[in-house]
């Protein structure tokens, strides 16, 4: 079943937020305001977007290096996220992650996370922890296809299945680790098909379609709060940028396949949607719509720059807690 | 320990055992998690709280620093030391440093417990005693108990500490004896023990090492030696005060420890020692390392009797940074 269209409307809007962050990190990151490195997520908003639409505030979720999209996703605020990238006090980590650290464990998202599959384990601990409290909380593991080649996958997935964790495991198969085609690297081609070897669903989505990731996450979420353990969803989609915007990264992909993946945007598709579904959803909403995101981003860049930079004495502040 | 505390005997096992046991009733967000569940932890808590695993390690102790940034305490046993090489993702990449690279939202309060050492004729795999490498990294606390009553009052402050902390424990003593109080005690990570008092040298020894120290201080004292015993009993924190107070009384280190000396505890401990400008004008003699060759572990016995310490190779040592009595025939 679709989503109210109000809901349809803030999927949109986190889509296109998500858009636009992207843009905007990646511009800001080539004037050199922000540093280290960015992985982009552009391409892949529905993704993120339709599996938190499923979840509750509590529900908790890991992301990856690419982990921009799913901080908005599950509701982070802006500021603080620009802050981090800008390497400021104010930002979510104090300015000690940056972009593949970000984290907000008061909304359930624990972090993005530098080191692929790296997350697999730490988020099933989380769904243990929701399975050992008994409240109905599910935990969510975002993750590539390129971790999904990984032994903490298997391993992960192998207890969660054992102990019926109330668990989802998202593969964002964008058909690339890095450089080198999935195709080339999985000995079947869907990541899906390996959920029979543990005994749980394993669902193939279009992961351009966002109604269609949410409908499958809905019912993956619905089947681990009752108790009977976690899906494996495959969502099938594509990254339009090179595995990081540094300027040497290169990107052997054929120019046609990115177009071909461009034309198939989950933004004007879910904008088309609307409009057909409703006939109520105009064009001067849209704009308006996107005018509001532009905004809220030109605010978190304001918020960031006002930040200071941490003082060098932070340096030696959270190695341990006290 | 206090005067009046009813004492008894346990063995080092033993005295593990009852910390985790005592500090899982104490605490209802601790469970267990291990590829074997210990069969009077599971009969006292259930399989909700004690959880045999796969032998997944990299899984296991991933799920435990999630677990612990969800709220729980979770208790991993690795059971050797060798086994979490599979995992050390989780420990280096992700549990040493999500407190701090998350900016300190939520703490990670996590027991790791590992055999290490050797003696058992298990070979290069099963024989090793590698916390040097885990003292690198910053955002792990160490410990390395040495007795029972060390143990227990170690594992305890560990369990109610918010941070990861691996307690390294020596598989020779897990059948060793001593007194351990029957009530609730603790032991302060970073907290060095004068194990036995001496004005001419100063052995500082880990785990399994400081008991053929003691018995290396029994000979010396025949030969009118006089050797202070530290136990350092955790390596991170380290308790540089105690170690340099009593260089700075005897004037002579030997350092004796059952991995070998190339970065390892036994180079940050002379280091620590040299650095400080008090303690090294009062140094009389070069410090002197007592460890294992720098050699995989071998399997026959001859060999690997040769390859470890051992309380000769300490007097020798000891004699050595006393009296420059040549060890090896010189070779030093």
């Amino acid at each position: 079943m679709h989503p109210s269209p109000e809901k349809q409307r803030d999927m949109l809007r986190q889509m296109q937020t998500i858009r636009r962050f992207e843009e905007r990190a990646s511009a800001d990151f080539r004037s050199g305001a922000i540093y280290g490195v960015v992985h982009s997520y552009i391409g892949e908003e529905a993704v993120a977007v339709g599996v938190c639409a499923a979840l509750n505030r509590e529900d908790q979720i890991i992301s990856t290096h690419r982990g921009h999209g799913h901080c908005i996703a599950k509701g982070a605020d802006l500021n603080r996220m620009m802050a981090e990238l800008y390497g400021r006090e104010a930002g979510y980590c104090k300015g000690k992650g940056g972009s593949m650290h970000i984290a907000d464990f008061g909304i359930g998202m624990l972090g993005a996370n530098g080191i692929v599959a790296g997350g697999i384990p730490i988020v099933t601990g989380a769904g243990l922890a929701a399975q050992l409290e008994g409240k109905g909380r599910v935990a969510v593991s975002f993750f590539g296809d390129g971790a999904s080649n990984a032994g903490p996958f298997h391993e992960s997935i192998n207890i969660a299945g054992a102990w019926k964790l109330p668990m989802l495991y998202v593969c964002e198969n964008n058909m690339y680790a890095v450089q080198t085609p999935a195709a080339k690297s999985l000995a079947f081609k869907d990541v899906a098909a390996r959920a029979a070897g543990y005994g749980i669903p394993g669902v193939i989505v279009d992961g351009n379609d966002v109604l269609a990731v949410y409908e499958a996450a809905v019912e993956a979420v619905a089947r681990a709060r009752a108790g009977d353990g976690p899906t494996l969803i495959e969502c099938k989609t594509y990254r339009w940028r090179a595995h990081t915007e540094r300027p040497a990264q290169p990107d052997y992909r054929p120019p046609e396949e990115i177009e071909a993946w461009k034309k198939k945007d989950p933004i004007p598709r879910l904008v088309r949607h609307l409009k057909q579904q409703q006939g109520q959803f105009s064009d001067e909403e849209w704009q308006e719509l996107d005018k509001q995101v532009l905004k809220a981003l030109e605010d978190s860049v304001t918020f960031a720059k006002a930040s200071p930079f941490p003082a060098t004495d932070a340096a030696l502040e959270d190695v341990y807690a006290d | 320990m206090g005067s009046g505390q009813a004492m008894r005997r346990i063995t080092y096992d033993q005295a593990g055992m009852e910390a985790v046991a005592e500090e899982m009733r104490r605490e209802p967000k601790s469970f267990h998690l291990g590829t074997d569940a210990p069969p009077a932890l599971l009969k006292e808590f259930g399989a909700q709280r004690v959880r045999a695993t796969p032998i997944a390690e990299s899984a296991l102790t991933g799920i435990a620093v999630g677990a612990a940034g969800s709220g729980f305490r979770p208790i991993v046993n690795w059971s050797q030391v060798t086994f979490c090489f599979v995992a050390m993702d989780q420990i280096v990449n992700q549990a040493a440093k999500i407190h701090y690279m998350f900016g300190g939202q939520v703490t990670f309060p996590i027991l790791f417990r590992a055999s290490v050492g050797g003696g058992t004729r298990r070979a290069a795999q099963h024989s090793q005693s590698p916390y040097s490498m885990f003292m690198n990294v910053a955002g792990l606390k160490i410990i390395l108990p040495s007795t029972p009553y060390d143990m227990k009052g170690l594992l305890k402050s560990a369990m109610r500490d918010d941070n990861p902390v691996i307690s390294f424990e020596s598989g020779r003593l897990g059948a060793l004896e001593g007194e351990v109080p029957e009530d609730d005690y603790t032991i302060p990570l970073g907290k060095a023990d004068i194990k036995r008092a001496g004005s001419d040298v100063t052995i500082v020894a880990l785990a399994w090492l400081v008991h053929e120290a003691l018995a290396a201080a029994d000979s010396l004292a025949k030969e009118g030696i006089s050797a202070e015993v530290i136990d350092p009993r955790s390596l991170v924190p380290l308790d540089a005060d105690t170690i340099r107070a009593s260089v700075r009384k005897t004037g002579r280190l030997v350092i004796a420890d059952e991995a070998g000396p190339t970065a390892g505890a036994s180079a940050e401990i002379a280091a620590l020692v040299a650095e400080d400008p008090e303690t090294f004008s009062c140094l009389k003699a070069p410090v002197k390392r007592v460890c294992a060759l720098q050699v995989p572990i071998p399997y026959s016995p001859g060999l690997e009797d040769h390859v470890f310490p051992d309380r000769k190779k300490i007097s020798a040592g000891a004699r050595f940074v006393v009296r420059r009595v040549p060890v090896d025939g010189g070779r030093t």
